[in-house]
């Protein structure tokens, strides 16, 4: 029974029918088939790679922390990619996105290659990511922080911003945008709140917003789930999905296996910074290895 | 809030905080009148949605957010808004959820850390934490900041148990880390709950938490929504739609 039935009611009002996570526009369907014949082996070719990496090396000191050898991320798939901590996914991460230089490799971005290139650069490609630390700017409200993420903004340049007329109809518009975003993510009652009194979990949420306001071809999701609690994941799958809906292509690292199993088209396993195995979700985690660095075997009994 | 649950023989209560009203801004309340009871001995969790207030909650406990109305007890004690380091010297730990080890010091160091205020205990101390805890042993003479996530919240659990603490608050352990590692971080909880600490637990992974406590609390919007034990709550089909979702039943 419910302690206090006036919270349960405001909250049932909140959570409301999920809508199925399985790819349902046309682009969708034909990105997961697309995989089907794809043998699981690390490095594996794929008919259509959106991303191609090749000898991405980067060490910190004695530490090897990403030893990627060939890796080609889908276009328009979910691709998961998971592994202990430790692992270099972040670091993964942070190289593709020009956060963080490589001691050498190369990769290309839908055909031109970006290695080298500086972080908005690659983000005006359209590569954009989120943080598994959330970098909200806590003295701006939430619109503040959407309106911030928009890109070629006219009135970023000094003599357009002295004429209102010419940005005014574009930062309607991408209020607009942001306002959508934002009932999206549930976050449209915290609208004209400053970002840091956000709770950790709706940080995320305003985080993979933010990355949204750019309409990327593809996002990189770093723990998007983490912090935020399960009703809520739900829903935010419900969100992931619908961006490859929308013929994005989504790479996202997660730890929570289910949602992993969920909703990825394919699964590629770091371990040590190298790719120790990819697949089909299922096979990956029948794949012994994967068992033995980063599953566990049957965690659920111990407890 | 109703007065309190009817009781049965009244159970000896370890921490108890009361309708706690308690927020970061003045003007904005996270918590709206929270009732939380600890008995002892036992694990009690706190799951809820983003923003609920399950965080706040055990910083208002541990007096990092002052209260505003309401009341806190250790035992018998009377601990509104007592201080950190004086809430330590009571009986109480508590591990917080980032940032809770010294990268730059050793394992030993960290350890010798927690017993700041009873440094003659420390031999016997570490004996006992190292029993819990043998990983670290193995690690004695590594800087924390060297470890890896699971390691370091090791590091932090024990760092907390090194006080001999009554109460243990802990703020999300399982934040952050791969299944198989949580699933080693919530083995210690039990084991440290085992040894007669009465354990309050903020936990964003609902299902786990769930799972090993023996009751726990759904906090919303800084009030109590559910309290039961962690079976009923896993089971209840309204709790499992609003707010532990239905993904992984299976």
């Amino acid at each position: 029974m419910a302690d206090e039935p006036e919270v349960v009611a405001q909250r049932e009002a909140l959570v409301e029918g999920e809508g199925t996570l399985a790819p349902t526009s046309d682009v969708a369907v034909a990105a997961h088939h697309a995989l089907d014949g794809v043998e699981p082996r690390p490095g594996v070719a794929k008919p259509d790679p959106i991303l191609v990496v090749d000898g991405l090396r980067r060490r910190f000191g004695g530490l090897v922390a990403v030893d990627v050898e060939h890796l080609e991320i889908s276009r328009g798939a979910i691709t998961a990619l998971i592994g202990p901590n430790g692992a270099g996914k972040s670091t993964l991460f942070n190289l593709l996105t020009g956060f963080d230089t490589p001691d050498h490799g190369t990769w290309t971005f839908d055909g031109t290659p970006i290695g080298g290139k500086r972080a908005d650069q690659i983000a005006r490609r359209g590569l954009v990511r989120s943080f598994q630390l959330t970098k909200a700017l806590s003295r701006l409200t939430v619109m503040q922080n959407m309106m911030l993420a928009g890109s070629e903004q006219v009135g970023e340049h000094f003599l357009s911003a002295l004429l209102p007329r010419r940005w005014r109809h574009q930062e309607q518009e991408l209020e607009r945008q942001a306002d959508e975003l934002l009932v999206r993510f549930r976050l449209d009652h915290m609208r004209d709140e400053l970002a840091g009194t956000l709770s950790g979990g709706q940080r995320k949420l305003l985080d993979m917003a933010r990355a949204l306001m750019t309409d990327p071809k593809l996002v990189c999701l770093d723990e998007p789930m983490a912090g935020v609690n399960p009703a809520l994941t739900q829903s935010l799958l419900g969100h992931v999905t619908g961006l490859r809906d929308l013929g994005m292509t989504v790479v996202f690292v997660e730890h929570d296996i289910d949602v992993v199993m969920t909703i990825s088209d394919w699964v590629v396993v770091l371990g040590e910074g190298c790719v120790i195995a990819e697949g089909r979700p299922q096979s990956v985690a029948r794949d012994p290895r994967v068992i033995e660095a980063y599953l566990g075997s049957d965690t659920e009994d111990e407890l | 809030m109703p007065a309190s649950p009817p009781t049965r023989t009244e159970p000896e209560l370890a921490l108890h905080a009361e309708d706690v009203v308690a927020g970061y801004i003045a003007g904005i309340d996270i918590l709206n009148g929270c009732t939380v009871e600890v008995r002892k001995g036992e694990l009690v969790g706190v799951i809820g949605p983003n923003g609920a207030g399950k965080s706040t909650l055990i910083k208002a406990v541990f007096g990092l957010v002052p209260v505003r109305t309401g009341r806190v007890r250790l035992g018998e004690r009377d601990i509104t808004n007592l201080k950190a380091n004086q809430l330590v010297a009571a009986g109480v730990g508590y591990v917080p959820q980032n940032n809770n080890v010294f990268p730059s010091l050793t394992v030993d160091e960290n350890l010798e850390m927690g017993l700041y205020l009873r440094p003659r205990k420390l031999r016997e101390r570490r004996e006992v934490v190292s029993e819990l805890f043998p990983l670290l042993r193995d690690r004695r003479n590594q800087r924390a900041g060297s470890l890896s996530g699971g390691e370091r919240q090791m590091v932090a659990m024990a760092r907390a148990m090194m006080m001999d603490p009554d109460v243990m608050l802990l703020d999300e352990p399982s934040a952050g880390l791969s299944p198989k590692l949580q699933a080693e971080v919530f083995r210690r909880v039990r084991e440290v709950n085992g040894t007669g600490v009465s354990v309050l637990m903020v936990e964003q992974n609902a299902r786990r938490c769930l799972q090993i406590c023996d009751r726990a609390y759904v906090l919303d919007q800084g009030r109590n929504a559910y309290t039961d034990t962690g079976q009923s709550l896993l089971h209840d089909p309204k709790v499992v739609e609003l707010y532990l979702g239905t993904l992984a039943q299976g």
